[in-house]
């Protein structure tokens, strides 16, 4: 089950093609990671969705069937650039943007009493925006991301601009509206927060797809057979044909390494043709981070 | 309440709601009130020192009936005038000195005044008058002709047209061109200024959404087109109550004032009819100027005050929806309010030549400037309003509002379609071709 899917999306712009033949299916309940570059055309991509702009080819689907115009009411949406009016009650804003999201005006309210009290935030709500700082705006943001209830949230990189106590805060947040059965499809350079909450994800480079799936299977298909060993301090650590060693060093009394293998060999079995040469203490497999997996496929 | 709806209300109550909206819609009244007040309170407040005029009459025909006045005093110089120190030391309190050298009547040119001080133009005035009525009556002695004096004063005759117009049904009505000309006048400036003031508002009012970022979020809830619409339909009724409690201020004050203007005017007259010995031209005047009062207290209620106010307001509305949906384009294709000028220029010529063309039409209100002017939708909201006071045929105010309505539908499609484009473009030197492109756009 889908939540969302774009199905082969062209969008010309005068000049460059935004988006060439761009599928991603976001399944339900799941969290979603749009990958790439600046310029790469996630904006666009977000903006179809978000039904603002309008794809030249191509279909959305939502939840199965082709996407209406209601059903943006179900999308809460935190775009790269955060922005509200400066000049506005706090209160007053969070209220009239879910408002237009389709929510009475006590449900708004209601909903926003929850919210300020979760965060111990109910004394800003008379306040103009502009007279919080940066950090407090940002909150306030979030809250009328996801005032609403949506159905899928949209995050245009939620991380920057966070300091790394409402960061931690953030990402709870998103993870505890995962597990309320929310569907969350988030744009981000930040490869570590990919790691930590993403199960899938799209790489979007030059207006294509160029990698797609499960991050952890992504991982795996990109291993290199890399491997960190603690080991016995030996003089006699003689050349090996099975590995390469990338890196050897000498802390108390044990022995980092950092090995390449170069035989195609199960790790159980790799592990077992290492112990026959070298006293083991602790033994690990390197999969690639996601951020040089970016890398690599970017530059490719 | 639907999307739009609650679009129109946040944009309404947050200008509504400042205090700058405020202070401007209940001060202005009574700026205004105070700007015509202030310098007729002034005038009526006399100066109490009395002045004297040291008067060397060196013909001797005149002094003898120059008259005083509670202001001004005549007395004799006690020597003739040579020099400014010989009067100083003679009559040093005096404010002014008069020498009449000659007789006036055969060249009014021998008199002059001095003073250390710029002479009032009251003094001025009050000498003038009363030599030239001297040296007159000189003059028409000297024809020696018995009676003359009361012949040319029976002769002369103060001529008032009083000019009545005939509507469809031969009924006649006064009415007065100046009065038209006054009331077309304001009407054409107050549409002029509010065009501009509250196409800039809208115009303001999408930059600070674009800039702020907040546009984003909002046209993932609504349509670029409704988020517009709301603006400028938000506006529109902030600019409808500022005229509605100006006219309701006004007619306030003026119920007010009215009666306590009316007592002052009376006592006024009474107090000049007790002073009969000073102010023999004033008693001439009173009664013809109360007269021409009345006549534009007649004129007034004939004009149909609620038929002007009433297409007014349709005005009002059709020339603002013409431009404010512009003026939105305009502000959603910029970054910052500094580089606006480059695309409200051509914004700004047709509304200024609209005025202008306004200006000279009340001059002329059938005239062919003022008939296609007040037709073509660009200037018709501003032009009309001088044309209105002097009456429109019906057909012809069709034809225009219709025109209006038509073109402004057409500009607010154009407007939509930069407008939905531009608000998400960021960092980007517009240009005219640009614009057209994004006309082209389809969506």
């Amino acid at each position: 089950m889908y939540a969302i899917e774009a199905e082969n999306l062209v969008k010309r712009y005068a000049e460059h093609l935004a988006l060439n033949d761009v599928s991603v299916h976001v399944p339900a309940q799941k969290i979603y990671g749009l990958l790439g570059p600046n310029g790469a055309g996630k904006t666009t991509l977000i903006r179809i969705i978000n039904r603002i702009t309008a794809p030249d080819q191509g279909i959305v689907r939502w939840e199965g069937r082709p996407m209406k115009a209601d059903d943006i009411q179900h999308i809460g949406y935190l775009p790269e650039e955060r922005g509200l009016y400066k000049k506005m009650k706090v209160g007053e804003q969070a209220t009239y943007l879910a408002r237009l999201k389709g929510l009475s005006k006590s449900d708004a309210q209601k909903r926003l009493n929850y919210w300020f009290d979760k965060f111990d935030i109910g004394h800003w709500r008379d306040k103009k925006l502009e007279e919080l700082s940066k950090g407090m705006q940002q909150k306030i943001q979030f809250i009328i991301t996801i005032l609403h209830e949506p159905k899928l949230l949209i995050f245009d990189e939620p991380f920057s601009g966070f300091d790394p106590v409402n960061a931690q805060l953030l990402k709870d947040e998103i993870l505890q509206l995962k597990a309320n059965g929310a569907t969350i499809l988030f744009s981000t350079h930040n490869m570590a927060s990919v790691e930590e909450i993403c199960d899938s994800i799209s790489l979007i480079h030059t207006s294509k797809v160029v990698l797609q799936g499960n991050v952890e299977e992504i991982r795996q298909a990109h291993n290199q057979g890399i491997y960190r060993l603690r080991i016995r301090p030996t003089d006699s650590l003689k050349e090996n044909p099975t590995y390469q060693i990338l890196r050897s060093e000498t802390r108390h009394d044990s022995m980092h390494l950092r090995i390449q293998k170069n035989v195609d060999m199960e790790t159980g079995a790799f592990l077992r043709h290492l112990s026959e040469h070298m006293d083991i203490r602790a033994f690990e497999e390197e999969l690639p981070t996601m951020n040089d997996i970016f890398i690599q496929t970017v530059q490719s | 309440m639907s999307k739009l709806g609650l679009i129109i209300a946040r944009e309404y109550l947050t200008r509504v709601r400042k205090k700058s909206f405020l202070l401007l819609t209940f001060l202005t009244p009574f700026l205004l009130i105070a700007l015509i007040a202030v310098p007729l309170l002034l005038s009526m407040v006399k100066d109490d020192t009395v002045k004297h005029i040291a008067v060397t009459d060196v013909s001797g025909h005149y002094f003898d009936r120059l008259k005083s006045n509670e202001q001004y005093q005549f007395r004799v110089a006690p020597e003739i005038f040579t020099s400014y120190e010989s009067m100083k030391q003679q009559d040093p309190e005096a404010y002014a000195y008069l020498y009449i050298e000659g007789n006036l009547s055969n060249d009014s040119s021998q008199v002059r005044l001095y003073s250390e001080k710029q002479i009032e133009m009251g003094l001025k005035g009050f000498l003038e008058s009363q030599l030239d009525e001297l040296a007159r009556n000189e003059k028409i002695n000297s024809y020696q002709i018995p009676g003359l004096k009361e012949i040319i004063e029976n002769s002369s005759a103060d001529v008032r047209i009083r000019t009545i117009r005939w509507d469809e049904s031969g009924a006649e009505k006064s009415s007065s061109s100046e009065l038209a000309m006054i009331i077309g006048m304001i009407s054409t400036m107050i549409i002029y200024i509010f065009i501009f003031a509250y196409g800039s508002m809208v115009m303001s009012g999408v930059i600070e959404e674009k800039t702020n970022r907040i546009v984003e979020i909002i046209v993932s809830s609504v349509k670029p087109f409704e988020l517009m619409m709301g603006k400028i339909i938000g506006i529109a009724m902030v600019g409808l109550t500022q005229v509605m409690l100006w006219i309701l201020l006004l007619g306030g004050l003026f119920l007010i004032g009215g009666p306590i203007l009316q007592d002052q005017l009376q006592a006024d007259q009474v107090q000049t009819l007790a002073g009969v010995g000073t102010g023999t031209m004033m008693n001439d005047v009173m009664p013809t100027e109360q007269n021409e009062m009345m006549e534009m207290v007649d004129v007034l209620l004939n004009l149909n005050l609620g038929y002007l106010a009433f297409w007014f307001v349709l005005y009002f509305l059709g020339g603002y929806l013409l431009y404010a949906s512009l003026f939105a384009a305009v502000g959603s294709a910029i970054d910052n309010p500094e580089d606006a000028g480059q695309f409200t220029l051509p914004l700004t010529i047709p509304v200024l030549f609209a005025l202008y063309a306004g200006m000279y039409s009340a001059s002329n209100p059938d005239g062919p400037l003022a008939f296609w002017c007040s037709i073509i939708p660009i200037t018709s909201p501003i032009v009309m309003m001088v044309r209105l006071p002097f009456g429109v045929p019906l057909a012809q105010l069709l034809l225009s509002f219709g025109l209006l309505v038509l073109s402004f539908i057409f500009t607010t499609k154009l407007a939509s379609k930069i407008y939905r484009t531009g608000i998400l473009m960021y960092g980007k030197k517009v240009s005219y071709k640009e614009l057209w492109k994004w006309i082209r756009y389809k969506n």
